[in-house]
């Protein structure tokens, strides 16, 4: 560590409290590194100086209560009252690379939820998780793991909210385990005061012939960094991760992803789109690997990012890593207005200005809303992102 | 004498520095029918986009008047809402938004302008299939992304099922009949003739004559070097069909 006031306080609160042998070892997993810097490859692109800075508390208690709401059938469980083995193995399968908020998060957590969807399960009922963020400046460590049993279904949306005008943090920890033939639908709704702060830690591990559908709508905080990584370790298995992000202000939007084709015969769809506006800052970092003997992958990854005034920045890298012969990857990006053809079109027919803005950066983003998984959560998100677009005619 | 629509006097316009017209004279009165013919690259499109209003088209000369107002001084969605319609030779492609909720809103802001309420959903569906049986649409152009993967002629139908929900006062087709089949030709010159009325006049800027077979114009212009070289009645569109450009660019000279 560095020393920094954020560090000095995440220290306090870490000794605050009794801990469990897991939490000591990953305390000083995340004390050997400390804050990451933009010296750091992986976070080239995001600087932490507004973090660093803030002198957070322990969450009051209950503060963040996660409510599950969900089919009954499923298992629900709070991870305090389970084994410690139970709770040591919550956050195995997030890898040390997404440390050290990983690594944080697993030092602080105070205990988090188990999700457990049996293939008996049969109703789609989604699974709501409300993740509420307190004001002041607090320093939150959920974490849930999520585990959909061979041949089961389920649907969950994790969402974040918090107190208007909160420094909070959020240091969120999701593990996503889909076993033999499992389909999971997540998605991850951001939608905190654009004071607060976000990292999230999510990891996925997909067996064979399973299927999951993961989607990160950072709308809100001032800085959000989704790191997603997800394996594909067996057969058969299929990704579709896909992100939708909106800054302006001086907002920092990051999505760090990292795809592992750990198995032959595995597919992964990429998708993300960001709208930028203000002096906002966007980050997508997709990475995908193909290990040794992993035959017939097939990945494909997109990044669009419009930008609506000449302050906003996107930084976009893809990082291509294969290591098999018989593969097929591709990766494209594309960072720009609006099309001045098309918004001549529609001013043409009548709209204004401001309307015929409004109406393109809709569409831009309706390509990754219109694959959520629940018509009503579709609708919410549509009209929330309207209410957002600038009512300006020009950048 | 019926109202003088459209008074284009003395035009003269740049792209990107070039100047392409170059001393434009053309009256347009309410009930008539022109047509502007011409040659590749003697300035038909840079006319239709400087009536519509689109950017880097730079008057540097001259005046256009639409019933009288200052047309260049309007914004493009004003000249829309004011009645001019240009049915473009280029259709833009607009992933992402869906026709009819282009249309409707384009209609209720046309409307808005003519001091009609807004159409809501139910009544504008009523409309707009009535107008896309007319020229022998498909209904589900009206759910897919605006023009988005629409062939040649399936853009231009569009084009003109947009003309006759808003019923402009002023239509300017720009190529309007390129790339269409004769059967295609045909449904959308119809479409066309629909809306002509003692109220409204057409602009039929042309490279062929054939649309012109189903449009019969009052008036034919001969658009050359950017200048009305010659006007006469529809016996010269079928002269020029016969003997070509030539005899009028040797002429002009």
């Amino acid at each position: 560590m560095r020393g920094v006031a954020a560090e000095r306080a995440f220290e306090r609160i870490f000794r605050g409290a009794p801990r469990e042998r897991a939490a000591e070892e990953a305390w000083r997993a995340f004390a050997e590194r400390g804050l990451p810097t933009t010296r750091d490859e992986d976070w080239r692109f995001t600087p932490l100086a507004a973090l660093e800075s803030v002198e957070f508390a322990a969450p009051e208690a209950g503060e963040i209560p996660a409510q599950a709401l969900a089919a009954a059938c499923a298992r629900v469980g709070d991870a305090r009252r389970t084994t410690a083995t139970t709770r040591a193995s919550l956050g195995s399968a997030i890898d040390p690379k997404l440390a050290p908020f990983a690594a944080l998060n697993a030092a602080l957590a105070d205990g988090g939820e188990l999700i457990d969807v049996s293939a008996a399960c049969s109703r789609q009922l989604p699974f709501h998780l409300i993740r509420w963020l307190g004001g002041g400046a607090q320093l939150a460590s959920p974490r849930v793991r999520i585990t959909v049993r061979a041949g089961a279904r389920a649907t969950v949306i994790e969402h974040f909210l918090g107190a208007s005008d909160a420094h909070s943090l959020a240091n969120s920890a999701t593990e996503l385990v889909l076993e033999r033939g499992a389909q999971l639908d997540y998605v991850q709704l951001q939608e905190l005061p654009e004071t607060a702060f976000h990292v999230s830690s999510l990891a996925a591990r997909q067996e064979a012939d399973s299927r999951l559908r993961a989607t990160s709508l950072a709308l809100g905080a001032r800085l959000s960094r989704v790191q997603v990584l997800a394996t594909l370790s067996g057969e058969g298995a299929e990704l579709e991760l896909a992100g939708l992000y909106l800054g302006r202000g001086s907002q920092h939007q990051d999505h760090h992803t990292t795809i592992d084709h750990a198995s032959p015969r595995t597919t992964s769809r990429e998708l993300f789109k960001g709208i930028l506006d203000g002096r906002a800052h966007g980050v997508f970092h997709g990475r995908v690997q193909v290990r040794p003997g992993a035959q017939k992958i097939d990945a494909a990854q997109t990044n669009r990012a419009l930008l609506l005034s000449d302050g906003a920045v996107v930084d976009s890298k893809p990082q291509l890593e294969i290591y098999a012969d018989d593969v097929k990857c591709s990766h494209g990006a594309s960072i720009g207005q609006l099309d001045p053809d098309q918004l001549f079109y529609l001013r043409s027919r009548g709209l204004d200005p401001v309307a015929a803005r409004a109406l393109l950066s809709f569409a831009f983003a309706s390509e990754v809303l219109e694959r959520l998984p629940l018509p009503a959560l579709r609708e919410a998100l549509e009209e929330r992102l309207l209410a957002w677009l600038p009512r300006k005619s020009a950048p | 004498m019926s109202e003088l629509l459209l008074e284009i006097r003395d035009l003269h316009a740049r792209v990107d520095g070039k100047p392409i017209l170059r001393g434009v004279n053309l009256e347009l009165r309410a009930g008539e029918v022109h047509a502007v013919m011409g040659p590749n690259g003697s300035g038909k499109s840079t006319l239709a986009n400087v009536l519509a209003g689109r950017e880097g088209y730079e008057v540097t000369r001259g005046s256009v008047h639409y019933r009288g107002a200052d047309l260049l001084a309007m914004a493009p969605e004003a000249r829309a809402r004011a009645g001019v319609f240009l049915a473009f030779q280029y259709p833009v492609e607009i992933p992402g938004v869906t026709n009819s909720y282009f249309m409707k809103a384009s209609l209720n802001a046309v409307r808005a302008e003519r001091g009609l309420p807004p159409l809501d959903a139910i009544d504008f569906l009523a409309l707009v299939k009535q107008k896309m049986k007319e020229l022998e649409m498909d209904e589900k152009f009206l759910s897919r992304s605006v023009n988005e993967g629409f062939s040649g002629g399936e853009k231009k139908r569009n084009e003109i099922l947009q003309l006759s929900l808003l019923e402009p006062v002023l239509a300017v087709l720009d190529e309007t009949d390129s790339g269409l089949d004769i059967d295609a030709l045909r449904v959308v010159a119809d479409g066309v003739n629909r809306l002509r009325s003692p109220e409204r006049a057409v602009l039929a800027i042309t490279h062929y004559q054939r649309l012109l077979e189903y449009l019969v114009p009052d008036r034919t212009h001969v658009l050359i070097g950017g200048r009305i070289a010659k006007s006469g009645d529809r016996g010269l569109a079928l002269e020029l069909e016969k003997r070509g450009y030539a005899w009028i660019e040797a002429e002009a000279r």
